[in-house]
């Protein structure tokens, strides 16, 4: 009877972190994939280890200390590149590294218990609180409210940056927030699928979902869809072959996306041909 | 007697301390129908970045005009390489963008919004494209659709930059036919680097190379460019000195 009631608590939790975890997944993915900015994504969850390591150094919720160092990475590489200062990419390969070492040295100078760092590099369900849960669901909230209310305003700042700024002077300000609330929704997917995976749960759903529709808030449902079929089918995978999850949910995406590429192969979707452009140096 | 839109006068741009134009003094009028063309970096975006307002000048000031203000509105063809093409962005989506100057930035789209885009797409020949994305376009239409995002808002000054870059050959009459049109409800100010292509379409020309010369007829000789201080297209064309560019 107790272990029914643990059972139903279990997945009902599991289903819950995969809903939430694909509404955010979806809507912060659709903006990071169309803005090119998943190596800066990438460097934003590998940094954020640093805070990692220093919250269990200081003895804080590693979570925070995450959510602070992947703030200050996504804004500093963005006024960094804004300003000219250094190569984007340079900038996002040092903080990275930089993250990373910094996470490292503190968990190896933190007194007493060393924590299980494979859940917080690949993630796994069984450390996954309820206080994971309620602020992914809190940021989905978020985020369902803040592309719904500035859709058309993030579309076309995305679309094209320089002619936004001729009709709005805080297409600065937008961006800065708008990385903000992509490096703390990748902050809360690391419970879920850890440093290293979290990039491909916020990158392989919108490229499942661009390969049916190219409909911008299309591309949102579908990602979010693609994103719980493969984060719930994971884990049932994980679950009965007794594997890490983390690593299990990328793996079924990776076959989702692969199975949706054979079954629209013949609409490619071809960017070395047709017009030249010289934004692929742009995010 | 038309209507003045926008005026300069003593006007002075500098980046950091290096001074890209000075004391430009320069009107544009309902009806013009103005050919900006100078070297590259003598200032002809940094003129236009000035009347869009993205730039402040160091000294002198630039006026508008209140029916401008009022519309709130000028339409603007930037070089084509600012868009993403692969951005997921569709044909109508971005002419609508060019109503985003009217709204604040929580908005969406009204129905009337939509079927002013429709009509522009069938003004500029796009209808049936609506939901096209801008890779599958080619150069005519894309082109067309930056000019749909430009005119949407039915503005009384249109910039354009540098549109002969990535105008179709097969296009190329008919986007000049549509100025044409267009120039009979707005002031449009065109920034090119050949002035044999748009010489035949255009009313006035401005020279800019540091500062600005107004050339107040479609015909310029070479005479004129040498004192106007605006070395262009005579060596690039290899056109000898003392040809008139004007429509043979």
């Amino acid at each position: 009877m107790e272990g029914s009631i643990f059972q139903y608590g279990f997945i009902l939790k599991g289903l819950l972190g995969a809903f939430f975890a694909s509404v955010t997944a979806g809507l912060a993915g659709t903006y990071i994939v169309s803005r090119r900015m998943v190596f800066l994504s990438g460097g934003i969850s590998h940094a954020s280890f640093g805070g990692i390591g220093i919250g269990y150094f200081a003895g804080i919720n590693p979570i925070f200390g995450a959510a602070l160092f992947s703030i200050i990475t996504a804004l500093g590489v963005e006024y960094l590149s804004v300003r000219q200062k250094i190569r984007e990419d340079s900038a996002i390969g040092i903080l990275w590294a930089f993250g990373m070492a910094t996470g490292i040295i503190f968990i190896y100078l933190a007194p007493g218990y060393t924590p299980n760092l494979m859940s917080y590099l690949f993630g796994s369900i069984l450390t996954v609180t309820t206080a994971d849960i309620v602020a992914l669901g809190v940021m989905s909230v978020i985020l369902t409210l803040y592309f719904g209310f500035f859709y058309r305003a993030i579309l076309y700042i995305s679309f094209d940056e320089d002619f936004a700024r001729t009709y709005s002077s805080f297409v600065n300000g937008f961006k800065y927030i708008t990385t903000a609330l992509m490096a703390l929704t990748i902050v809360l997917n690391i419970r879920m699928a850890g440093v290293i995976l979290v990039i491909s749960l916020l990158t392989i759903p919108p490229n499942i979902a661009m390969l049916f529709t190219r409909k911008y808030h299309k591309i949102v449902i579908w990602s979010i869809v693609s994103a719980f079929i493969g984060t719930t089918s994971g884990y049932a995978v994980s679950y009965f072959a007794g594997i890490p999850v983390g690593a299990t949910i990328i793996f079924t995406l990776v076959v989702i996306w692969v199975i949706a590429r054979l079954f629209t192969g013949t609409k490619t979707w071809n960017t070395s041909q047709g017009l030249k452009t010289s934004s692929n140096e742009k995010r | 007697m038309a209507d003045l839109l926008v005026a300069m006068s003593s006007l002075s741009v500098a980046y950091n301390g290096n001074m890209v134009l000075r004391d430009v003094n320069f009107s544009i009028y309902e009806n013009d129908y103005i050919g900006v063309i100078g070297p590259n970096g003598g200032g002809k975006t940094t003129l236009l970045k000035i009347i869009l307002g993205l730039i402040k000048p160091v000294e002198g000031r630039v006026e508008f005009s209140d029916k401008l203000l009022d519309n709130n509105h000028i339409g603007y063809l930037p070089q084509i390489s600012t868009g993403d093409l692969d951005y997921p962005v569709t044909v109508k989506d971005v002419i609508l963008s060019g109503l985003m100057i009217r709204k604040k930035l929580v908005s969406s789209m009204s129905k009337a919004d939509r079927k002013r885009a429709e009509m522009v797409m069938t003004e500029l020949g796009l209808s049936g494209l609506a939901d096209t994305s801008l890779r599958e376009l080619s150069g005519g239409q894309l082109q067309r659709v930056f000019l749909g995002r430009a005119i949407i808002g039915d503005p009384q000054l249109l910039l354009l930059d540098e549109p002969g870059t990535f105008v179709d050959a097969n296009f190329e009459n008919d986007f000049f036919e549509k100025l044409k049109d267009l120039n009979k409800r707005m002031a449009i100010l065109m920034v090119s680097h050949d002035i044999g292509t748009i010489s035949a379409h255009i009313k006035s020309f401005a020279c800019v190379n540091r500062t600005l010369h107004y050339h107040p007829s479609s015909e310029i000789t070479s005479e004129d460019l040498l004192a106007y201080g605006c070395p262009i297209q005579l060596v690039t064309h290899g056109v000898v000195p003392h040809t008139v560019l004007k429509i043979h």
